[in-house]
């Protein structure tokens, strides 16, 4: 089966304390799908063993097929996956066009180059272009990116996870922190970066989830306990008791 | 040669203690409050120059106690009005500061001292043989310096496991902000933990002085060996420093005692590009070598002997 | 075309002031100062690139320096022992190539850890191969170094190089080409790279790139033009020895650096020339002014930390913005408190000195500041404890001033849009 994104049995324990008890899952090209589960449950532990930012204790991850257990995340990211994270993790002192910039340049094979200005480069220069339009920062493209506000910033996270060829995206709770309106801007912009490519996403807004997620995943204590469509995981009893409660409508 | 084994291996132990001496101090500023403390070999020169002032006055006894209480003094007052300014600035402007702490303490020695090295003199009552074996003498201060070492280390380790200031400095080690919340002075813990840390090194330097030649390049000379020590040992961790130091103090003694060199060994016909590396005996050789082991470690273990993965 | 010209107008003019220098101060003093200058001015921004564009702070870095002298000299020594037709004007090359390789071999090991780490490292480096010196005295020349003779190489369109203002000139070519080559790459992807990777390594691998890699190019960059700097001294000083690879020499550089400012491409130019004029200077007109350079800074370290060039753009800034003057009456206030502390401070360091080093050789009786003075009666030190006294506690007192000036600045310059 050609799964995008493919798990297999992936452990991860901190010493003594296991985090990830066996996490198993195949998320196929194309699809958006979401990780819920309550504090604690080891959602950005497994976005980080994912991404190569942490090292699995036992099990497999595979991207379209081809492992990448073990690989440092510039490797990791090379091969087509790229992440967000949940506190923004940008170029502070640079703008909001040279972050971006700098986010298109390996993809579009420019390695290590310095025989060349960068204003130069025309299509680096325009996938910046198009990236600013796209998050909504063309007005702000000079300004440092640690002076932008807190929904810009999520914005701009969300350009340079985007701003390479990845077509495998995890995006480490992209609304956290926002009121009603931000979050919804923030959806449509999700939804419309992501088409075509595989989301994958951690999520505390529910309604952020059932809007966008075609498959819903529940992690609770490192252990997916349910897996399947919105509809039906509103209605798993297990997944009521462990982490919806009553609340679930 | 079983009795250049036997003095060597003194001889090694009591200059591993010495180093971690100091590296225990480099060890605990560096984890506690992040600073990795350029200028602490600087403190161990000071407590040397302070000794031999006060020996020269008053006594060798009394500028045993007082002379590091002096140096940690100075270095509490460094860390309130120095290094307590930079803290929010990051970790690069306080290295820097206490890098340039360092240059300024090696000129201002040099101003009050001059260039020479001063008569610091082994205190009468210890100036005995202590025992001899096979057919050489060993002198009664060193084994007081290794006394005083041991000491030091037994204190240290009793203080950091089994009393409550020693708890509470072991969670600042890694939880500072938790430790704060709960109702400590941090401040006041890291200006404590700044102040013993340089009053140790001075305590070296006080008993280090009349073995060693007190002059203004003391610093320089220990000090760049003291930031191998800890990041061979593994940045953050006092057992890598314990074992680091041992480990340099070994080496290096040997190095020194063994004096014979490659020709020697292995014949005089050197291949033509080593040259002047064939006729090099190992004693010469034995400054670099704490460096040479920097590197191979650093090649084998980035993360040092007993470090922690992430720095 | 007006952007054009305006870009090019800084290059032209720091052209036009190295080919006009030797006009305006011809004497010998002058030239050799002036040659030296140029020599740090690539040494010091060779640094910068480690520090201010990648993050990387160097202790050692002098070893790429004295390493290319090294080898240019033995290479000078080599085509005049040889008789090899091979001219002045491509010495330094040889330097930035031994450079180059020793940056490639020493920066493997480096450029393994980051930040702290990497500090240490490059100072057990730098100690390593300044005690490796002492041993391998065939190539390093033991304690009187190498010497060599400029002029008997082949000649270069019938220059050879003899005089002092020949040398001059082959350092400002090269100075003008190295910054130049400098400045271009940080305008590549690989110097964006390189400020990424100091703001953020770790975002920097998410976007597909190994800070390792990026980090050991910078290093090696960095070496090779701090071996072309090595290369020009070699020429001009026509000697080379283990000092020029050790400790100081490091120290040095990262003063330079740092002095000028290290978050602007300009700032290590105008700190080679400024600590190069104090410390030709001052070491004529005191015998402590090691302990001033430290004592300068520690003082930007903490209170100026983005040095001359930055702090020279934050007053033009404020210029522009027309809130200059709110800075006035606080700068007013606070000088002279400063100029009475400072002169205090330097009263109290130079009798010290006076006393303390130099009254045996030379007695006590001295001249400070225009004044006769005996440095081993009282009034002179009462006269400096005061003023120290008086202009410190003054300065602590009216320093809130200028910070609440700067605030003022600030809220008008963010007003208007300027920030």
């Amino acid at each position: 089966m050609n799964a995008a994104l493919s798990l297999v049995d992936l452990r991860k324990s901190f010493g003594p304390v296991q985090i990830i008890r066996g996490v198993s899952l195949d998320i196929a090209e194309g699809e958006r799908h979401a990780i819920i589960g309550p504090n604690g449950a080891g959602k950005s532990t497994l976005f980080n063993l994912v991404s190569g930012r942490i090292r699995p204790s036992s099990g497999e991850a595979r991207l379209h097929g081809r492992p990448i257990t073990g690989l440092s995340p510039f490797e990791i990211n090379r091969r087509g996956l790229s992440r967000s994270f949940q506190i923004t993790n940008v170029f502070p002192k640079m703008s909001v066009e040279e972050n971006l910039r700098c986010a298109a340049l390996w993809s579009l094979g420019y390695r290590y180059a310095f025989w060349t200005s960068i204003d130069r480069l025309s299509d680096v220069c325009e996938r910046a272009e198009l990236l600013m339009e796209r998050v909504g920062l063309t007005a702000r493209r000079h300004v440092p990116a640690g002076v932008l506000s807190y929904a810009e910033q999520r914005a701009l996270e969300i350009g340079v996870t985007i701003g390479g060829s990845a077509d495998v995206v995890l995006l480490d709770e992209p609304t956290a922190g926002m009121n009603n309106s931000e979050t919804e801007q923030a959806v449509a912009l999700i939804r419309k970066v992501t088409e075509g490519k595989t989301l994958v996403m951690v999520e505390h807004d529910m309604g952020v989830v059932f809007s966008l997620a075609d498959r819903i995943s529940v992690l609770v204590y490192g252990q997916i306990i349910a897996s399947d469509t919105p509809e039906r995981i509103r209605e798993n009893p297990a997944v009521r008791e462990a982490y919806l409660g009553e609340a679930a409508a | 040669m079983l009795q250049l084994i036997a003095f060597s291996t003194l001889n090694g132990v009591l200059y591993g203690m010495l180093l971690f001496m100091m590296a225990s101090g480099l060890t605990l500023i560096f984890s506690m409050m992040g600073v990795l403390n350029f200028a602490h070999a600087s403190f161990y020169m000071l407590g040397a120059y302070f000794g031999f002032e006060i020996s020269r006055r008053v006594g060798f006894w009394p500028g045993l106690v007082l002379a590091p209480l002096m140096v940690g003094a100075i270095g509490a007052l460094v860390e309130r009005y120095g290094l307590r300014r930079l803290h929010r600035r990051g970790h690069v402007s306080e290295l820097l500061f206490t890098f340039g702490l360092a240059f300024v303490v090696e000129e201002l020695v040099q101003m009050v001292w001059g260039k020479l090295p001063v008569d610091y003199r082994v205190p009468p009552q210890l100036d005995f043989v202590a025992f001899r074996l096979f057919d050489t003498t060993y002198p009664a201060y060193r084994v007081f310096m290794l006394v005083i070492a041991v000491g030091m280390f037994a204190a240290l380790l009793a203080l950091l496991t089994r009393t409550r200031v020693g708890l509470i400095i072991q969670a600042a080690l890694t939880h500072p902000d938790m430790v704060a919340m709960l109702g400590h002075d941090v401040p006041k813990i890291f200006m404590l933990v700044f102040g013993a840390g340089t009053a140790l090194a001075g305590l070296a330097g006080v008993i280090a002085g009349p073995a060693l030649v007190t002059q203004p390049d003391m610093a320089s000379l220990l000090g760049p060996i003291l930031f191998v020590v800890i990041v061979v040992g593994g940045l953050g961790s006092l057992t890598g420093a314990f074992v680091a130091s041992l480990l340099i103090g070994l080496v290096q003694t040997f190095a020194v005692a063994m004096n014979f060199s490659f020709a020697e060994v292995l014949g005089p016909v050197a291949p033509p590009f080593l040259g002047d590396l064939w006729k090099v005996t190992i004693a010469e050789l034995a400054p670099v070598v704490p460096y040479i082991l920097l590197v191979l470690v650093l090649i084998f273990r980035p993360t040092g002997l007993m470090g922690r993965r992430e720095s | 075309m007006t952007a054009r010209l305006s870009a090019l107008a800084p290059w032209l003019a720091f052209a036009a002031i190295l080919a006009a220098a030797p006009r305006v101060f011809p004497s010998a003093t002058a030239l050799t100062m002036m040659s030296v200058m140029g020599v740090m001015i690539i040494f010091a921004l060779s640094y910068n690139m480690l520090l201010g564009q990648t993050g990387l702070l160097s202790f050692g870095h002098a070893v790429y320096y004295g390493l290319g002298g090294f080898v240019a000299i033995h290479a000078m020594n080599a085509v005049i022992h040889n008789k090899l037709g091979v001219s002045i004007p491509i010495i330094p090359l040889v330097g930035g190539l031994a450079g180059l390789a020793f940056g490639v071999l020493f920066g493997l090991v480096s450029t393994r850890r980051a930040g702290i780490v990497f500090s240490m490292i490059s100072l057990g480096i730098g100690e390593l191969v300044s005690s490796s010196s002492f041993i391998l005295r065939t190539f390093f020349g033991g304690e009187e170094g190498i010497t060599t003779n400029r002029s008997k190489l082949a000649p270069f369109f019938g220059h050879k190089f003899g005089p002092q203002l020949e040398v001059y000139y082959l350092i400002a070519v090269w100075c003008f080409f190295c910054v130049l080559a400098m400045y271009a790459l940080t305008q590549t992807p690989f110097g964006r790279m390189c400020n990424a990777v100091r703001e953020n390594p770790e975002r920097v691998e998410f976007v597909g790139y190994s800070p390792r890699m990026v980090r050991l190019i910078a290093f090696c960059f960095s070496a090779f033009f701090a071996g072309i700097a090595g290369g020009l001294a070699a020429i001009s000083f026509e000697i080379m020895n283990a000092q020029q690879l050790g400790a100081q020499q490091s120290s040095l550089v990262l003063l330079m650096a740092y002095i000028g400012g290290v978050g602007s491409f300009a700032g290590p130019i105008v700190g080679a020339v400024i600590i190069t004029l104090l410390q030709i200077m001052l070491s004529d007109v005191t015998n402590a002014w090691q302990l001033y350079f430290g004592l300068m800074f520690i003082g930007v370290v903490m209170f100026a930390p983005e040095g001359v060039v930055g702090w020279t753009m934050l007053h033009l800034r404020a210029l522009r913005g027309g809130a200059a003057w709110r800075l006035a009456p606080a700068y007013a206030a606070v000088g002279p408190a400063l100029a009475a502390s400072g002169a205090g401070a330097i009263m109290i360091i130079e009798l010290t000195n006076r006393q303390l080093a130099e009254a045996r050789s030379e007695g006590s009786a001295m001249r400070l500041f225009g004044f006769d003075l005996d440095a081993s009666t009282l009034p002179p030190w009462i006269v400096a404890i005061a003023l120290f006294a008086l202009g410190t506690a003054l300065v602590l007192r009216l320093w809130p001033r200028v910070g609440d000036a700067w605030v003022a600045v600030n809220t008008r310059l963010n007003f208007r849009g300027e920030g």
